[in-house]
């Protein structure tokens, strides 16, 4: 039931005065949410998303001043009616007949401008959005993995979101703002045209309104963030509280978590108690400005029309724009935050569009040949992605073609940073790696990725059916094609049981399916991309026995007539390699295969006979020669 | 329990189709249980709107005084007493126009506040229940629900439930107000030109209803094309080393191009049925203006009414035309609760189908002694049956090793004895007391299981290891941390054991993680513990050292080791081989060997790989 009772709030065992050593969600500092009001770097940059527009951009400026005039208008023309055409001595029937065709026509043009200011800016904005949203994801499928790296997704996922979001609002506002503007000096303007004693006067609530808001606006919007806050946290505390919801409850922390969680949300409501009091003071402030306008008119515009000073149409007339007075004010002032909130947004955009390029194609770079023979050559390779902080130093050693060859060594020694040079994810920065007898460097990288399949360590599946993340971006293949693949690796046996078979659609990350499946999909997916090169990152994490076995035949048929790089954690993987490298620390101690490494005694075989189930638990200390480190 | 409740988890989209089909009924039905939620603030309900009643009572009285001043201007003066006259009775219409402005704008106001604070209030108070209700209901519902669905419920659809009475409820009031005395006025004081200036009201409501309807549809269908495309850029990036490995860029390109496109297109055809719908209703009121002005001028003309009438009337259209546009986003509003609402209330009213029994005592450990008598089971509604015929026990000091392919139930084991869900045939005991006979907390307290997949919560490690009992001392949290191995490690780190967990400098291996695990578990000192595969990551050497850590505490307690690597197992003194939900095999280490069969068989895979001599 949708109900709490106070005694069910605080239970948490009170058998100590301590507070619980214990927090519900967490909350990272948010990004700065306002930047300045006006950014003209920013501006210049974004400029170029809106350029290809201008031209519907000017059109609906345009619509959006027709509109306002048209507003303007209309009050000037009840003035006439009831000025001219309501005393019979200035024209009577004929005179209002007349102006209520201007008033239609002038409705008319209304209703076409209302109309094209809208949908033209609407449209526009929402294709500005799209457009810069798009050129930030196609951005990112060029820089540098390092960057990916060191950034979270989360992260990225706000700016190709909330931050382009905001820049859509200021761009539909901003255009909308000119018709404020308008409106708001047009009234002022005509106000003073029709009388400007009467306009000075009751125009003199203006600058009180201005002032009131100034001095509101910073108060008001600390109250408004802190309840946009306080609710995110709240609400990272419920996501937290349903995906950990599990161990939560075997060890039985729902009362604590309750308490816990009851705080943040009376924090959240206590927030929106300070924020809904700064929004509403403002509102019998303008209801009062606009009575002192009205009353104003009343005392003094009667007294002109008594006194057949003024026209009784212009007293309506000024009726009208007293009660259009404030909106403009009010949605000028809301327009500097959507501003500022703008230029932050602006700015985190920019910043991800200029992250730098950093592996791109030669200016004379060459397809790499498909008859290349497959063989891969590290010469004198030094490589860190810090500089000074070398992760493989002078790496030297070569895979003929058709070879398998297994990097071995402890967790740090720089097998992965290896394997990435293979695909040219980074650039070596001394030595160069050759595929196929070329230098990576030297070859486009679509036909050097063409030529090499990688499988690593985590199989990641994308959402869509089993026969799409076999298949993936190979779109040509056909369905017998990925069958074969899945066949081959063992894998048709558990895809045909799923309910749907092949085309079954795989949750998030394929979460229905056990590690060593998704493992299997992933080497099929390897299989059907049928390139010359093989590269692979063993899994560490332990599979069940048979799901092991199964994973050891699928391996022996993906190298078969490839050649291979496998960094490799079983025992049984490294034994039936042709060649062992021995990695430590970024350098090669030693090679060769298994019986040439055993015959030599040397670290692998004192490794070997150490019997561990993988390589990666060899603890630095058990190395031989390596000084005696930390068990971590 | 022959017959177990079972959750009938619906997706998001089942419970979309399930809402729509219920019809209007429904959709009043769960409006009326908003409102009872509502209602729980009455005094604040009451202020709320009664200060509409008045807001709208007094808006409605500045045209009729505004009037009154410009037939005061119209007055003839034919002295200048009448002249004097007029004057002061401008001086006292403008002192009652300030006073109805500045009430009307403190009971607007009241009624803004009010209302907005009954909502955040109910808001407060469905967000409690709904965190105690996820936090209640058992595993079987967490298997079933998806918890990208359970947060949405948490956040959307519990804001669209928490926005019911501002949006719906004082607006109705405001424009039944409005629109009712308004209407009264025009029509009583000129019954053709009140028809006249009343004529935009139905087309616009109408309009504006069955936009905001068509419009909300296409929201909806909208957010389901948003999230496809923030599904295919979130992959893209989370996955982006495997794009780059098949150098799917293009691909990639591809897919994100079509999400977009039409996501887009969507978006465009919103814009298109909203500016047809606010254009269309601009005109209609403008057109109605117009009437008013040439009906009324005649009117003037031939004096049937003054002036001032007419401004009153053209001055009350303006005050009617907001709300009666908002009548689209008032119905919007009551579709919005009662989706929302109807989707929220079907997970409240959801009973866990794990729960003490009224009056359940406490569970007592004596002897220390776990008891397996016959037991099956089936996962709700999946038919097959997962254990039959499960019957083993452990005393005090035993350790248990559980081993089988996958999906033998060894894990389900593991779930059982701390109630994660509850047995379909056959019973489980501790010291002599039934698990079901006893308080859930209790058993929990008693029972400690070291999961398979590893949550760790955002917080700082100690706070991560401290989490069953966040009043333990620090002594006790280095000490399980250091028979888990971590303390070293932990204690190296710049922060120690303050380190944030996921913030960088504490990105933590899987086999940290398990670790981490583990000694929240062991914190715990619990009677019996379980570990649920919970070293597969962790490299044999570390296991070794910390069962040894263990070793002292294993004597007073049943320690159940779930495993896929022998070496995790074989010191047990009792390893039980399941199959197909069945024990097969049983014995120790030793004597499984000597029996030849399954067991044996694993070992040969396991530890002697082919080759080997």
């Amino acid at each position: 039931m949708a109900e709490v009772r106070d005694s069910d709030r605080r239970e948490a065992p009170s058998d100590s005065l301590r507070p619980p050593r214990a927090v519900v969600g967490s909350h990272r500092i948010e990004e700065q949410m306002f930047g300045k009001v006006f950014d003209g770097r920013i501006i210049r940059r974004i400029w170029q998303f809106v350029r290809p527009y201008r031209f519907r951009l000017a059109l609906a400026v345009a619509a959006v001043l027709v509109f306002t005039a048209t507003q303007l208008t209309i009050p000037l023309i009840i003035r006439h009616a009831i000025d001219s055409g309501l005393t019979e001595e200035t024209g009577g029937r004929t005179a209002l007949n007349l102006v209520i065709l201007v008033f239609g026509a002038t409705i008319l043009v209304n209703f076409a401008a209302s109309w094209v200011q809208e949908s033209v800016v609407g449209k526009v904005a929402e294709n500005v959005l799209f457009d810069i949203r798009s050129a930030m994801f196609s951005h990112l499928q060029r820089v540098s993995l390092s960057f990916m790296d060191k950034t979270e997704v989360g992260r990225l996922m706000s700016r190709l979101q909330g931050d382009v979001n905001a820049m859509q609002e200021f761009l539909e506002t901003s255009v909308l703002s000119v018709g404020d503007i308008v409106l708001l000096f047009g009234i002022i303007a005509l106000m003073l045209w029709l009388d400007w004693q009467l306009g000075l006067m009751v125009m003199m609530v203006l600058p009180v309104l201005f002032v009131v808001r100034l001095f509101w606006l910073p108060p008001a919007r600390r109250a408004f963030m802190a309840a946009h806050e306080t609710n995110s946290v709240a609400n990272g505390a419920l996501a937290e509280g349903i995906h950990g919801v599990r161990i939560v409850q075997s060890l039985d922390r729902q009362k604590v978590n309750f308490t816990l969680y009851d705080d943040k949300v009376r924090a959240n409501l206590d927030a929106h108690r300070t924020a809904a009091r700064f929004a509403q003071v403002m509102v019998p402030i303008v209801d009062s400005l606009t009575g002192i306008a009205m009353a104003v008119l009343v005392v003094f515009g009667g007294a002109m029309v008594l006194d057949h000073e003024l026209d009784v149409g212009v007293m309506v007339a000024f009726l009208f724009y007293i009660q259009r007075f404030f909106d403009p004010i009010r949605a000028l002032t809301l327009q500097y935050s959507v501003m500022q909130r703008a230029m932050a947004s602006g700015h985190r955009l920019i910043e991800v569009l200029d992250v730098a390029v950093d592996i791109q194609d030669a200016p004379d770079a060459e397809e790499l040949p498909a008859d290349m023979d497959g063989s891969i050559e590290f010469r004198d390779v030094t490589f860190g992605y810090n500089p000074g902080q070398p992760i493989l130093k002078h790496l030297s050693f070569r895979v003929e073609p058709g070879q398998t060859v297994a990097l071995v060594g402890p967790t740090g020694s720089g097998k992965s940073s290896a394997m990435s040079l293979v695909h040219r994810f980074y650039d070596v920065q001394e030595g160069a790696v050759l595929v196929g007898g070329r230098d990576v460097r030297s070859v486009t990288q679509a036909s050097l990725g063409g030529q090499i399949a990688m499988v690593l360590q985590e199989p990641f599946l994308f959402t869509g059916t089993v026969e799409e993340n076999i298949r993936y971006n190979k779109v040509d293949a056909t369905h017998e094609e990925v069958v074969a693949a899945a066949r081959a690796v063992g894998a048709d046996g558990f895809i045909r049981a799923l309910p749907d078979g092949y085309a079954q659609m795989l949750g998030e990350r394929g979460g229905s399916l056990s590690l060593g499946q998704r493992q299997l999909i992933s080497f099929a997916r390897a299989l059907v991309a049928d390139a010359r090169i093989l590269v692979l990152d063993e899994a560490t994490a332990s599979i069940d026995s048979y799901t092991e076995m199964q994973i050891q035949k699928a391996l022996q048929i993906l190298l078969k007539g490839r050649t291979g790089l496998v960094i490799a954690h079983r025992l049984a993987t490294i034994r039936d390699a042709d060649k062992i490298i021995v990695l430590q620390k970024g350098e090669l101690i030693e090679q060769g295969s298994h019986d040439e490494l055993m015959e030599a005694g040397g670290p692998y075989s004192q490794l070997y006979n150490f019997s561990y189930a993988s390589f990666d638990d060899i603890r630095p200390q058990d190395l031989p020669g390596a000084p005696a480190g930390s068990d971590t | 329990m022959a017959s177990r409740p079972t959750h009938d988890v619906p997706t998001r989209e089942e419970l979309l189709r399930r809402t729509a089909a219920a019809g209007w009924r429904a959709g009043l039905r769960t409006i009326f249980r908003v409102v009872r939620i509502n209602l729980k603030t009455p005094r604040m309900v009451a202020v709320a709107l009664i200060s509409t009643v008045i807001a709208a009572w007094l808006q409605l009285l500045i045209p009729v005084l505004l009037g009154r001043a410009i037939d005061q201007t119209q007055v003839l003066t034919a002295g200048p007493s009448e002249a004097e006259a007029a004057r002061q009775a401008l001086w006292s219409i403008a002192g009652m126009v300030l006073l109805v402005a500045v009430l009307r704008g403190l009971f607007t106001t009241a009624q803004n506040y009010f209302s907005e604070m009954v909502g955040h209030t109910t808001g407060y108070r469905m967000r409690l229940a709904y965190y105690r209700k996820i936090q209640q209901l058992s595993f079987d519902f967490h298997d079933q629900a998806h918890s990208g669905d359970l947060i949405t419920l948490g956040l959307l659809d519990l804001d669209g439930v928490r926005m019911f009475f501002s949006t719906s409820l004082t607006r109705m009031v405001l424009l039944t107000m409005l629109i009712g005395i308004g209407g009264y006025r025009l029509l009583s004081t000129d019954l053709v030109l009140g028809l006249t200036a009343l004529s935009f009201v139905p087309f616009v409501a109408w309009r504006s209803s069955v936009t905001q309807l068509r419009l909300r549809g296409t929201w909806l269908e909208l957010q389901q094309r948003l999230s496809v495309l923030s599904r295919v850029m979130e992959e893209n990036l989370a996955g982006i080393r495997v794009v780059r490995a098949f150098t799917a860029a293009p691909y990639e390109l591809q897919k994100f191009a079509v999400a977009s496109e039409r996501a887009l297109d969507l978006s465009h055809k919103r814009v298109d049925l909203r500016v047809r719908n606010t254009s269309a209703m601009n005109l209609s009121f403008l057109m109605a203006m117009g009437l008013v002005l040439w009906v009324g001028g005649n009117k003037v003309l031939s004096g049937q009414i003054t002036v001032g009438t007419l401004a009153a009337f053209l001055t009350f259209m303006t005050i009617l035309q907001m709300p009666v546009r908002q009548l689209g986003l008032l119905v919007n509003s009551l579709a919005r609760t009662s989706t929302c609402g109807a989707r929220l209330f079907a997970i409240l009213d959801l009973a866990p189908t794990i729960a003490d029994k009224p009056g359940a005592p406490e569970l007592e450990i004596t002897k220390g002694e776990l008891r397996f008598e016959n037991v099956d089971f089936a996962y709700a509604g999946g038919g097959r049956p997962v254990l039959s015929g499960i019957s083993f026990s452990a005393r005090r000091g035993e350790t248990i090793g559980l081993i089988g392919p996958p999906g033998s139930g060894k894990t389900t084991i593991a779930h059982l004895i701390p109630r994660f869900y509850d047995v379909t045939a056959g019973r489980i005991t501790i010291d002599g007391q039934d698990i079901r006979d006893v308080t859930v907390s209790s058993l929990r307290h008693a029972v400690a299981v070291v999961q398979q997949d590893v949550f760790l919560f955002t917080t700082s490690l100690e706070n991560n290891i401290a989490y069953g009992d966040p009043w333990a001392q620090e002594s006790r949290i280095a000490s399980a941390s250091a028979s888990a191995q971590l303390h070293r490690y932990i204690q190296d780190l710049p922060a120690g054991y303050r380190t944030v967990v996921g913030e960088r400098g504490a990105s933590l291996s899987g086999g940290q993680r398990q670790r981490m695990s583990i000694a929240r578990t062991l914190l715990l000192d619990p009677a019996i513990l379980v570990f649920d595969d919970s070293t597969a990551a962790v490299d044999a050497n570390t296991e070794g050292r910390i069962r040894e850590a263990m070793q002292e505490k294993a004597a007073g307690r049943v320690t159940i080791i779930v495993a896929h690597r022998l070496s995790s197992l074989m010191h047990a003194d009792r390893i039980l081989y399941l199959e197909d939900g069945r024990i097969v095999e049983q014995g120790s280490h030793d004597e499984l060997l000597q029996l030849g069969g399954r067991y044996r068989a694993l070992y040969d895979l396991q530890v002697r790989p082919k080759g080997a001599a």
